[in-house]
């Protein structure tokens, strides 16, 4: 008879979502799919509200990532306004990029994975967490606080507040960069450089403990998806979109992010608060489309940056074409850290960022704008329409995690596929279906901008009559 | 001596509360030597335990999963705190309740979808006709506001919870800080 398994709510991941994996008759994985549950209703209640509040508004989407929200935001207020702004505004909004992905990626990386990265994927779930890491492996745990930290600190240092703050605005940013707050800044420099070097030998070191995971974590050919500048390097905050296939064939290069509607359609299932985007030329699900990390190396022709760069070469060396696996792209948030170092670093070091020219001034000048950026989780889209007075007539979001729906969903399948059979379900097979969401590090209170609620993410184990057999929880 | 066991979690919040509690940074340690984290996004327990002595709450009721849950925590929590504008006013969540349920998720699912556009509706939880601030639906023991809460005030008032005083907030955090 055949069975379902839920897993709810999923832990270890940013907001609340929960896995159903379907067996037969047989017992063998027949389906699995990944619900996000909550559903918040931004794109709505916006609607009627000055544009100019957007950036601030926007950032109450998600904790963790509200500079990339702000950020893409802005930049649609910004064509809505119709300027160019200050070179030092540009500046200052990619040295507060930098910060916002040091911390988010660290927090994936120490906080969130790193207990099944240190202690198994089958270790004892009571001590698979930050706290079982801070007894097993202090100087591990400890370096991911002080690298999260660190990321928070540079943040605040730009913006006064580390979560939400109210920087970045239409036209570009509201207060110049003072030396004392640049020299502090560089302070931080050397211990993360340390943080993330040594951090990356110890995961590389450890690669080949992984087989089972790297060859099993939503390792399949799809297309991916990322912004590159205009030497087609790593690019975080502007630049052009491009989509590689999976031979790392260009589909589309240099598409100017305002025609993404051209590109990206979005497709709604029944199960899930979270839509999927699909590459259009490909159809629904045919387009299927990563994001994230390892999307942006696959993408780019490289990082620009020395010591990125040779990490980079090193990546892209794990397989003949595009890295598939999804397991990689806690490899990958290692070194787009370490590119976010080396960008910071120049970039305190470039006069132009005490300029006290940092804002442009004017009326709204055009009714539609397109903002778009990289989150640390993937390409993320602010798509906003006003009336006459600058009021909002609707917003479309299209956020990192709705991105990856599709592959996060085919991922689940595959590793419920390869470590789930027959009637026995072991915890340490549940806790790789979690694992594989957490690899895509999925932003759930994001990705439901929309409307919407989510629950973490539980397991069902259900019958092909659709009665539930089994619950881990 | 007994630890106190603490919980933390998240109803229709964006995370940020929890995330300015992370941001307690180094003093993480201090405090996970004084209390058992019994619950919490970050662990792996998934089911609400029995007998907790403080809980952090983020987030408005939203959902009629969120309702259960609140429900739940109340009965097995000492010590309810309201963490956050969320939990205290619904604030952000909110904006939503002006409109009606139907409204706000057709422009998601309907008007901004080009492909299989409906209302989502199998095994998700239900949205409540308004989201609604915590202590509409059950007491709640403490109001901690922020959007989010400082790190230095969620670190004080957990320090004078875990050493069984009442937290004496006044100048220490506001709404919308
Ligand atoms: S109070 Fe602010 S920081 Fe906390 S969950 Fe609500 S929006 Fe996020």
């Amino acid at each position: 008879m055949s069975e379902t398994i839920i897993i709810d709510p999923i832990t270890r991941v940013e907001g609340h979502g929960k896995i159903t994996i379907h067996l037969d008759d047989k017992g063998d994985v027949s389906d699995a799919r990944f619900h996000v549950t909550q559903f918040r209703g931004f794109e709505k209640f916006c609607e009627g509200r000055p544009f100019y509040e957007m950036p601030s508004l926007v950032e109450r989407i998600c904790g963790i990532c509200p500079i990339s929200h702000s950020i893409a935001s802005a930049k649609a207020c910004d064509a809505i306004l119709g300027v160019r702004i200050p070179a030092a505004a540009t500046k200052l909004r990619r040295l507060l990029t930098c910060g916002q992905y040091i911390q988010s990626h660290a927090l994936s990386f120490f906080h969130l994975s790193a207990p099944d990265l240190l202690l198994g994927m089958d270790s004892d779930p009571a001590k698979r967490n930050l706290i079982g890491v801070l007894e097993a492996d202090p100087d591990l745990a400890m370096d991911g606080i002080r690298l999260r930290k660190i990321g928070q600190q540079i943040i605040e240092a730009f913006a006064g507040k580390r979560i939400h703050p109210s920087w970045v605005v239409p036209g570009g940013i509201n207060v110049p960069l003072t030396e004392e707050h640049r020299s502090m800044m560089l302070s931080l420099l050397p211990d993360a450089y340390a943080i993330v070097n040594r951090t990356l030998s110890w995961l590389k070191s450890r690669l080949d403990r992984y087989r089972e995971e790297i060859r099993t974590f939503a390792n399949f050919p799809t297309l991916f998806m990322g912004l590159v500048n205009q030497q087609g390097n790593l690019e975080h905050m502007d630049g052009s979109l491009r989509f590689v296939d999976a031979r790392g064939k260009f589909r589309a290069d240099q598409v100017d992010p305002s025609e993404y509607q051209d590109w990206i359609g979005e497709a709604v299932e029944p199960w899930s608060y979270l839509k999927s985007p699909y590459f259009k030329p490909d159809g629904y699900p045919g387009g299927i489309y990563r994001v994230g990390p390892a999307a942006r190396l696959n993408v780019c022709n490289g990082c620009g940056t020395p010591q990125a760069d040779q990490e980079w070469a090193e990546f892209v060396g794990l397989e003949r074409g595009p890295v598939m696996s999804s397991f990689h792209n806690h490899y990958a948030r290692l070194i787009e850290i370490l590119f976010s170092l080396e960008t910071l670093e120049t970039l305190l070091n470039d006069p132009d960022i005490f300029s006290r020219h940092v804002r442009a001034h004017a009326q709204p000048n055009h009714q539609e704008g397109v903002g778009v950026v990289e989150a640390p989780r993937g390409t993320l889209i602010h798509h906003y329409k006003v009336d006459d007075d600058g009021l909002m007539i609707s917003a479309n979001l299209i956020v990192a995690t709705g991105n990856n729906n599709l592959a996060m969903n085919k991922g689940i399948l595959q590793v419920a596929r390869r470590f789930i059979n027959g009637d026995r379900i072991t915890e340490g097979a549940l806790n790789r279906v979690e694992a594989v969401v957490r690899a895509f590090d999925p932003c759930l209170s994001c990705s439901t901008h929309a409307v919407g609620r989510s629950s973490l993410v539980p397991i069902l184990l259900i019958g092909p009559d659709g009665t539930v057999l089994d619950e881990v929880r | 001596m007994n630890r106190v066991r603490l919980a933390t979690t998240w109803l229709d919040g964006c995370s940020g509360c929890h995330m300015s509690f992370l941001d307690i940074d180094e003093r993480l340690i201090q405090v996970v030597e004084r209390v058992e984290l019994v619950y919490s996004p970050l662990i792996d327990n998934k089911i609400f335990p029995e007998q907790v002595d403080v809980t952090l709450v983020e987030g408005a009721v939203s959902s009629d999963e969120d309702e259960k849950k609140i429900r739940l925590i109340r009965e097995r929590t000492g010590t309810l705190v309201s963490f956050g504008d969320c939990a205290v006013t619904a604030n952000v969540p909110a904006m939503r309740n002006q409109f009606k349920v139907e409204e706000v998720l057709r422009r998601g699912y309907v008007e901004n979808a080009s492909c299989g556009a409906g209302i989502p509706d199998v095994d998700i939880p239900h949205l409540l006709k308004r989201s609604r601030p915590i202590h509409e639906l059950v007491r709640v023991d403490f109001f901690l506001p922020g959007c989010p809460p400082s790190a230095e005030s969620i670190f004080f008032v957990l320090g004078e919870l875990l050493e069984g005083r009442v937290p004496e907030l006044t100048g220490k955090s506001r709404f919308g800080a």
